[in-house]
C-alpha cells in the first residue's frame, strides 16, 4: 500500500510464533484488581478485537502492554522478546504502537509537527541539533502519513483547531509512524460520525497484512468488520475468545451485553 | 510554532531559495546595528558595567529560560553551574592564589572547565529530573546551597571564604579583553552566539522533543522518546551558556568567591528570567537589562530620596511581584499583549505560545 508503512517488513518476518504473548498479567490499583490473570497470544498480522463493558479493564490492559503503567505481575513477550521490564520507549522502539482513548496530542503544534515528532521518536536522531531539511526522508514519510489519514488539507493547522474527528485521525497517524509491527487501537471509532467511521474502517482494512493490531471497540459493526478474532473481557478477566461469529452468537455474551444494556 | 514549516517556506514558488540574509526580521537589524555601534557613543562605565553585566547575566538566565521555558524544569542551580565554570578557570588557570591555581594555558583551562561544568550540570539534572515542579526547585536550591557552603569551607581547592582574585582573560591577539570596549564586544559576541544557539535548538528535533516532554511526557514515551535522557541532556546543554557566562563574570570582576554562588544570586537568576519572560530566549536578556539598571541606579535614586541604598532588593522584589501579578509571561508577555491589542486583525493568528 504505502512506502511509509511497509519499509519495516523485514523486521516483522522474524518467524516468531506470536507477535504478542501475555502470561498471567494482573494489575492492581490499590485494592482494586483492574486486571486479573490475563493470558493471551496474538499471531503476527492477526487483527483482534477486544470487547467489554465500561471498566472491564481494556484500557488498563493496553497500558500494561505499552508500559504506560507496568503490570503488577505477569510477563509480556513481543515477537519472542520478554519486554515486561522494559520502559515504555524501549517497547515502542521495538515496533509496538498505540493510540489513546482520550487523544494525547500536542495542541499548540501543527498536524505536520505532531506526526513529525512521532516519526522522529521511532527513528534515529532524536537528540539531533540540526533542524530538518525539506528533503529529509522523515519529512516525506510524515507527509505520507498525513495523507493516509486524510489530513493533508489541514497539515499546517494547529491541532487545537481541528475537529474532534480530525484529532482522532491524527492519533492514528501518530501510531502508524515508523512502520509499526503491532498496534493497539483504543476505541478509535468512539465519537466519530458515520462517514468518519467508514473512513476509519477503510484505513484499518488497508493496513499492510503483516501489521497486526488489537482494537478496543464498543461498536460491534466496526469491530467485526476489521477483526478476525474477538476477546471478550469482563471485570478484569478474559471472559471468552472466539471468531466474530462465535462471539456474536454466544448465549453468555449476549446475556452479558443484554445485562449491561439493562443497567 | 511551525518548527518544520519554516524550512519549506523558504523555497519560493519558482524553486529558488531565499537568501538567508532576507530571512532576518527588521528588528534584528536595528538592534544588531545599535549593539555593534554602541561603543561609539556609550561611556566606558555603560559598556563594561551595564552592558557587559547584562550580557553575562542574560546568558545565565538564558540557561534557565531554556530549561524552564522549553523543558518545564525550573532549576535554581544555574548560578551554581556558572560559578563552577568560573571557579574552574581560576583553579586550572591563573590567579593571585598561586598555591592553588595550576597555571594551565587558557586553551586547556577553558575547555576543561566547560566540560567539567557540563558533567556537573548533567549530574544535577540526573538528580533533579526525577522530581516535578516545586520539588525540582527545592532540590536544585539545596544543591546551590550545598555548593555555596562547600566552597566557603573548602580551602584546599576553592580557597574558602576569600575565593580567588586577579583572574584575567588571556590577552589573545594582543588585546586587553578587560578593556571596556573589548570586554563589551567579547560579552556581546558570546551572548549573541548563545542566543542564536538556543533559538536554533528550540526548533531542531532535540528542542522540539523537549517541548513535547514538557507538554506531555507520557505521550512522548509512547512515541519512543527516552524522557529522562532528554531532560538530563537539557541540563547538560543549558550548562554551556551558563558556563560561558560564569567565566565571563569571573573575568569581569577579576575574582570569584562563595558570594558569587550564594542563594541570593541563585534566586536573582530566576527573578531575571521571570521578569523578562520564559516564552522566548530574548526574555532572558530583557530581564537582565532591567535587573542591572535597577541594581546600578536604584541605589543612587533611593539615596537621593533619603532612603537607604540597601532597599534595592525591595525594588527588585516589587518589580518581580508586579510582573508576576500582571503578566506571568514577563515583559515579553506584556509586549505581546500590547501588539495584539494594537493590531487586532481578524485575519491574523497569534498562537499565543511562541513569538
Ligand atoms: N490510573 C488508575 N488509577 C486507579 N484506578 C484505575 C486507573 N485506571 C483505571 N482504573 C480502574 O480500573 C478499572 C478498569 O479501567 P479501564 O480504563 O481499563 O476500563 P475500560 O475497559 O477501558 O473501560 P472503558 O470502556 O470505560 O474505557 C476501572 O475500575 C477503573 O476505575
Ligand atoms: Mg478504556
Amino acid at each position: 500500500m504505502n512506502a511509509a508503512l511497509t519499509e519495516n517488513r523485514a523486521l516483522s518476518s522474524t518467524g516468531t510464533e506470536f507477535a504478542l504473548e501475555l502470561k498471567n498479567i494482573s494489575k492492581l490499583f490499590g485494592a482494586l484488581a483492574a486486571l486479573e490473570d490475563i493470558s493471551m497470544s496474538v499471531r503476527p498480522g492477526e487483527r483482534r478485537a477486544v470487547l467489554g463493558s465500561n471498566g472491564a479493564g481494556k484500557t488498563t490492559l493496553f497500558n500494561c502492554i505499552t508500559g504506560d503503567f507496568p503490570a503488577t505481575t505477569g510477563s509480556i513477550k513481543f515477537f519472542g522478546e520478554d519486554i515486561s521490564e522494559f520502559p515504555s520507549h524501549e517497547r515502542i522502539r521495538r515496533g509496538l504502537r498505540r493510540t489513546y482513548q482520550i487523544s494525547q496530542l500536542f495542541p499548540a503544534l501543527s498536524v505536520f509537527d505532531n506526526v513529525y515528532i512521532a516519526c522522529r521518536g521511532v527513528s534515529t536522531g532524536r537528540f539531533s541539533f540540526i533542524r530538518p531539511r525539506a528533503k529529509d526522508a522523515l519529512m516525506s514519510s510524515t507527509d505520507e502519513l498525513v495523507q493516509i489519514v486524510n489530513l493533508h488539507d489541514v497539515r499546517n493547522t494547529p491541532v487545537a483547531e481541528l475537529s474532534y474527528g480530525q484529532q482522532r485521525q491524527l492519533e492514528i497517524a501518530m501510531a502508524l509512524a515508523g512502520a509499526p509491527r503491532f498496534i493497539l487501537f483504543d476505541e478509535p471509532a468512539a465519537g466519530l460520525s458515520p462517514t468518519e467511521r467508514a473512513d476509519l474502517v477503510t484505513i484499518l482494512t488497508e493496513l499492510p497484512s503483516h501489521m497486526g493490531f488489537i482494537i478496543i471497540e464498543h461498536d460491534m459493526d466496526v469491530a467485526l468488520r476489521v477483526a478476525e478474532s474477538v476477546t471478550m473481557m469482563h471485570n478484569g478477566r478474559i471472559f471468552k475468545n472466539g471468531t466474530p461469529e462465535e462471539i456474536e452468537n454466544d448465549v453468555e455474551v449476549q446475556a452479558l451485553y443484554l445485562g449491561n444494556a439493562d443497567e | 510554532m511551525a518548527i518544520v514549516e519554516t524550512e519549506s517556506k523558504i523555497v519560493r514558488l519558482d524553486g529558488t531559495r531565499q537568501n538567508w540574509l532576507e530571512k532576518i526580521p527588521a528588528q534584528y537589524w536595528v538592534v544588531g546595528i545599535l549593539l555593534l555601534i554602541m561603543p561609539l557613543f556609550a561611556s566606558d562605565f555603560m559598556l563594561f558595567q551595564i552592558f557587559g553585566w547584562t550580557f553575562i547575566l542574560g546568558m545565565i538566565a538564558l540557561s534557565l529560560m531554556f530549561l524552564a521555558g522549553y523543558g518545564g524544569m525550573v532549576s535554581l542551580a544555574q548560578m551554581t553551574i556558572a560559578g563552577l565554570a568560573g571557579y574552574l578557570v581560576a583553579i586550572l588557570g591563573d590567579s593571585a592564589i598561586t598555591e592553588i591555581s595550576q597555571g594551565w594555558p587558557w586553551y586547556a583551562a577553558i575547555p576543561v572547565a566547560l566540560i567539567v561544568t557540563a558533567l556537573f550540570a548533567s549530574a544535577i539534572g540526573w538528580l533533579a529530573v526525577r522530581t516535578d515542579g516545586i520539588y525540582t526547585i527545592m532540590i536544585t536550591l539545596a544543591i546551590a546551597a550545598a555548593f555555596f557552603y562547600f566552597a566557603r569551607q573548602n580551602y584546599e581547592v576553592f580557597n574558602g571564604f576569600s575565593g580567588f582574585n586577579s583572574i584575567h582573560p588571556p590577552s589573545l591577539f594582543g588585546v586587553d579583553w578587560r578593556g571596556p570596549k573589548a570586554f563589551y564586544y567579547l560579552t556581546l559576541f558570546w551572548a549573541v552566539a548563545s542566543y542564536l544557539f538556543i533559538l536554533y535548538i528550540s526548533r531542531a528535533p532535540f528542542g522540539l522533543a523537549l517541548q513535547g516532554v514538557r507538554d506531555n511526557s507520557r505521550r512522548m514515551s509512547a512515541l519512543g522518546y527516552n524522557v529522562v535522557a532528554h531532560r538530563v541532556a537539557a541540563y547538560t546543554l543549558a550548562a554551556i551558556p551558563a558556563g560561558i557566562g560564569g567565566i565571563l563574570l569571573t573575568w569581569q570582576s577579576a575574582q570569584i568567591s562563595p558570594g558569587t554562588v550564594g542563594i541570593g544570586p541563585a534566586i536573582d537568576v530566576l527573578v531575571v528570567a521571570v521578569i523578562g519572560g520564559l516564552g522566548h530566549p530574548i526574555g532572558a536578556f530583557i530581564g537582565a537589562l532591567i535587573y542591572v539598571l535597577l541594581k546600578t541606579f536604584s541605589t543612587d535614586a533611593l539615596i537621593a530620596l533619603s532612603l537607604s541604598g540597601e532597599r534595592f532588593r525591595l525594588l527588585i522584589g516589587l518589580s518581580f511581584l508586579v510582573i508576576v501579578f500582571f503578566s506571568p509571561d514577563g515583559i515579553l508577555g506584556l509586549w505581546k499583549k500590547f501588539k495584539v491589542w494594537q493590531q487586532r486583525n481578524p485575519f491574523e493568528q497569534s498562537d499565543g505560545r511562541d513569538l
